[in-house]
């Protein structure tokens, strides 16, 4: 820490007197005087680039500055966030609803930019829920979950959230194959084989950004983990890994590892589209929820849905394409021709890497090995352009610079290879701490990669950063890979465990950024534009408060009259027009917690009053000299009491005391 | 805002760089103000214009009553939060009298661009000593905060 300090140091200095003042005298401190230089952005500049980061178990997804390493944001996707109040307030609950109800904390594995062309367009960027299916779309320029969509006949939704070139559609494909919904699904476990299937998801992406579930297609019950589409001469195909072939349904730590080969998937969804226009899809009756945040009523709506259209792959002739790939394939990359495409089997000794060309020729010609359940199984020679020798123990995952190399995750063996992809020869490589997982360059599974650095996403911390207990920060590790050699400049903790990433540079994002919200396009059903439209209602039981906050006070702020056994709403507008100057509301009591408001929104908290008194309430986020004056009482009294529903901002009212009787 | 605090960074940067002789005390804003052309020509900073967009605004001797109108709807979104329009001072100062305190165009270029006039206008920086609070940019039209000097003229009693 104090020798990266002192690195950090030198390297400002070095900038400030002059990149001639003083030249390195040996190759040593040529390496770690230029890291510090490389990843240091001083005080008050940009990152050049955003990095998008799963927050893996919190469920979250974190964006990065690079080449800093400085946490931006945390994104709230698929978990409550306290900090953001997403999941928390009323307009964002339904946020998290689905077809089992509210789930408040999930597992986001993986983010993909959109594209246009094979390039990252900087609109949106997706995440997908690994336990109870969902894919996300948020939108950059709120950088807030926009809309989430839920995917029946699945379980682990893990080869996903993974876009084709012009984001026409996100996949998403079972990890876990099960009974489909429309199964009974009421049967012994050891009937795998015959009743569990998988599905493959098409989501559709509209202009806008609407996801709607175009098609599924049923497929075999494997296993399918990772995915890439093809692009540019191979778009309008997606390729997924596939492992389980074995359809083992008990200890598939060992089970799951008998066949020398398992498989990855071609699938022709242009093809599959055909089949979809001219009728062959099934409808069929399940049920999925489908989330929308509304940016001008503030407030997220959750549909259920009760139908999907099915295509069968084992019926349908021409959509699927198994390819045979050694030893249980985790990662499934696409280099940025189209041309390559990389299986990484986890057990494999080597690398194998197919040709686009060679598996349309063995399409044309027929060179199948037999077929898996009624799906043909190309021969692993007439798909393959060639393997790399031991590239080291437990590949992973690759990406690629657009220079011709790939870059591959040695998860066993904890190091980064790289790799040329026409001679197949290893030409570097540069360990990791430890055991990494998902690798990421600026755009490195796009047509266009960005290739200045890139980053390591690691699975084991240990003694990386100052200890914190049995619990660690995750491990992420930058590299600038703009020479010849990968050069190691930068440890930057990560939340949740990091799985795929993807990173942009900041030009294509930063000045689409919305500061604030337009008050005046508010449409909240409890909006209050201007303190001259705050009240407080009461309908039976349920009392709303129209409340409005402005450095630094909220109004009303003296409230009288609200009974036990009474529900209350919060409606808080922030009537705010700047940026950056969001106001927090908290009740004491409340089980509900908090709420952060945004510069012309309004939120809202529902509040039941446990017991009779004076509550205290405040705003939570510093706004201004006078924030601690920011604050206000509402008095409960019992229920059945007739102490009149008074509120007011201001009044210094004489002492009374409405509840004595004469 | 950005520019604002750019600015004197850098020519403190140039400062210590050429030897160091940093003038302490004094506010960078000001010394920033007083030397700097203004895009549109205006050489100097001048206390009865403000700095901003508006250099001169034409403003009849009888109210525009539709003006002041708009100038209301915008004062209780935007504004009545914190300003009462009798002389009572609330968050910020009220509103009686305004008009003749300031020019059409200060109060026009305080309401637009308030953040850069806080921090070099001396009348805005006594008002903050005073206030407290430094007055929120609500981000006002040019058309908006028109209508809102209209409808300052009818609060001090023009017809």
């Amino acid at each position: 820490m104090k020798q990266l300090k002192y690195l950090a140091f030198t390297g400002a200095i070095a900038l400030v007197v002059g990149i001639n003042a003083c030249k390195p005298k040996n190759a040593g401190d040529a390496v770690t005087g230029d890291a510090a230089s490389k990843a240091y952005v001083a005080p008050g500049k940009y990152d050049e680039f955003y990095n998008f980061v799963s927050g893996g178990f919190s469920g979250q997804m974190s964006v990065y500055g690079l080449p800093s390493g400085r946490l931006l944001r945390v994104i709230p996707v698929f978990s409550m966030d306290p900090e953001k109040g997403y999941g928390y307030s009323e307009e964002s609950k339904p946020m998290l609803n689905t077809s089992h109800g509210f789930v408040p904390w999930d597992d986001l594995h993986h983010t993909e930019l959109s594209q246009t062309n094979g390039e990252i367009d900087g609109r949106w960027v997706f995440g997908n829920a690994n336990n109870t299916p969902r894919v996300a779309r948020i939108d950059l320029t709120t950088f807030r979950t926009a809309e989430i969509i839920e995917l029946p006949n699945s379980g682990g939704n893990h080869s996903s959230p993974f876009a084709t070139e012009n984001t026409e559609y996100i996949v998403a494909g079972t990890r876990f194959s099960v009974p489909p919904d429309y199964e009974n699904g009421d049967i012994p476990i050891n009937t795998y084989k015959k009743n569990f299937k998988g599905h493959i998801s098409f989501i559709s992406i509209g202009k806008e950004g609407q996801m709607d579930l175009a098609f599924q297609i049923e497929c075999p019950g494997i296993n399918f983990d990772l995915s890439h589409s093809g692009k540019d001469k191979s778009h309008g195909w997606f390729f997924f890994s596939c492992y389980n072939t074995e359809q083992a349904n008990t200890l598939l730590e060992v089970n799951a590892s008998q066949r020398d080969k398992d498989f990855v998937m071609a699938v022709n969804w242009k093809k599959a589209e055909e089949y979809l226009k001219a009728g062959k899809g099934k409808k069929i009756p399940t049920k999925y929820a489908h989330n929308v945040y509304n940016e001008k009523t503030h407030t997220a709506t959750s549909e259920i849905k009760t139908e999907v259209t099915v295509l069968n792959a084992m019926e349908l002739k021409d959509i699927c394409y198994f390819i045979p790939c050694p030893k249980s394939p985790h990662g499934c990359d696409v280099d940025p021709t189209g041309e390559y495409i990389v299986g990484s089997g986890k057990l494999a000794a080597l690398i194998p890497v197919f040709s686009f060309d060679k598996i349309q020729k063995a399409i044309s010609d027929k060179a199948f090995d037999g077929d898996y359940q009624g799906i043909p199984v190309i021969k692993y020679e007439a798909a393959l352009y060639g393997e790399v020798k031991k590239p080291g123990l437990g590949p992973l995952h690759t990406e690629f610079d657009g220079k011709g190399n790939a870059y591959t995750s040695m998860f066993v063996s904890s190091e980064v290879v790289k790799w040329n992809i026409k001679d197949l020869k290893v030409l570097d490589r540069a360990p990791t701490f430890y055991s990494v997982g998902h690798l990421c360059i600026p755009g490195g599974d796009s047509r266009k990669p960005n290739a200045k650095y890139l980053i390591a996403y690691n699975k084991i911390t240990k003694d990386r950063y100052l200890p914190t207990g049995p619990e660690l920060a995750q491990s992420a590790q930058l590299f600038d890979i703009s020479g010849e050699k990968m050069q190691m400049i930068l440890d930057f903790p990560t939340i949740g465990e990091p799985h795929y990433a993807q990173a942009v540079a900041a030009s294509v994002i930063k000045d689409k950024s919305v500061k604030f919200y337009k008050i005046e396009e508010n449409t909240n059903p409890y909006v209050s534009k201007g303190e001259g439209t705050t009240k407080v209602e009461r309908k039976g039981n349920r009392i709303d408060v129209y409340m409005t906050a402005i450095r630094s006070h909220f109004s009303p702020d003296n409230i009288e009259g609200i009974r036990m056994g009474d529900e209350v709403y919060f409606h808080v507008t922030n009537l705010e027009q700047d940026w950056d100057v969001p106001h927090g509301f908290a009740i004491k009591g409340a089980l509900n917690a908090e709420l952060l408001i945004m510069p012309g929104e309004t939120q809202t908290l529902k509040w039941n009053p446990d017991r009779v008194g004076i509550f205290p309430m405040y705003c939570t986020d510093f706004c201004s000299a006078l924030h601690q004056e920011m604050s206000g009482y509402v008095r409960v009294s019992p229920s059945g009491s007739n102490v009149p529903l008074m509120f007011s901002t201001g009044k210094n009212l004489p002492e009374s005391d409405s509840t004595k009787k004469n | 805002m950005k520019k604002a605090l750019l600015l004197p960074a850098i020519c403190l940067l140039l400062a210590s760089c050429g030897g160091g002789n940093s003038e302490k005390g004094k506010n960078p804003y000001q010394q920033d103000g007083d030397s700097k052309k203004e895009a549109n020509g205006n050489p100097s900073y001048d206390p009865q214009r403000g700095e901003g967009k508006f250099t001169h605004v034409d403003v009849s001797p009888t109210l525009n009553a539709e003006m002041a109108a708009n100038g209301k709807k915008a004062y209780d979104v935007k504004c009545n939060s914190c300003h009462k329009l009798s002389a009572e001072k609330l968050v910020g100062p009220g509103w009686q009298g305004v008009t003749s305190r300031h020019t059409a165009e200060w109060i026009m270029n305080f309401a637009t661009n308030t953040d850069a006039m806080i921090n070099k206008d001396p009348k805005a920086q006594a008002m903050l000593e005073l206030c407290m609070v430094r007055m929120p940019n609500q981000n006002l039209s040019d058309e908006d905060a028109r209508s809102l000097y209209e409808f300052m003229r009818q609060n001090d009693g023009v017809k």
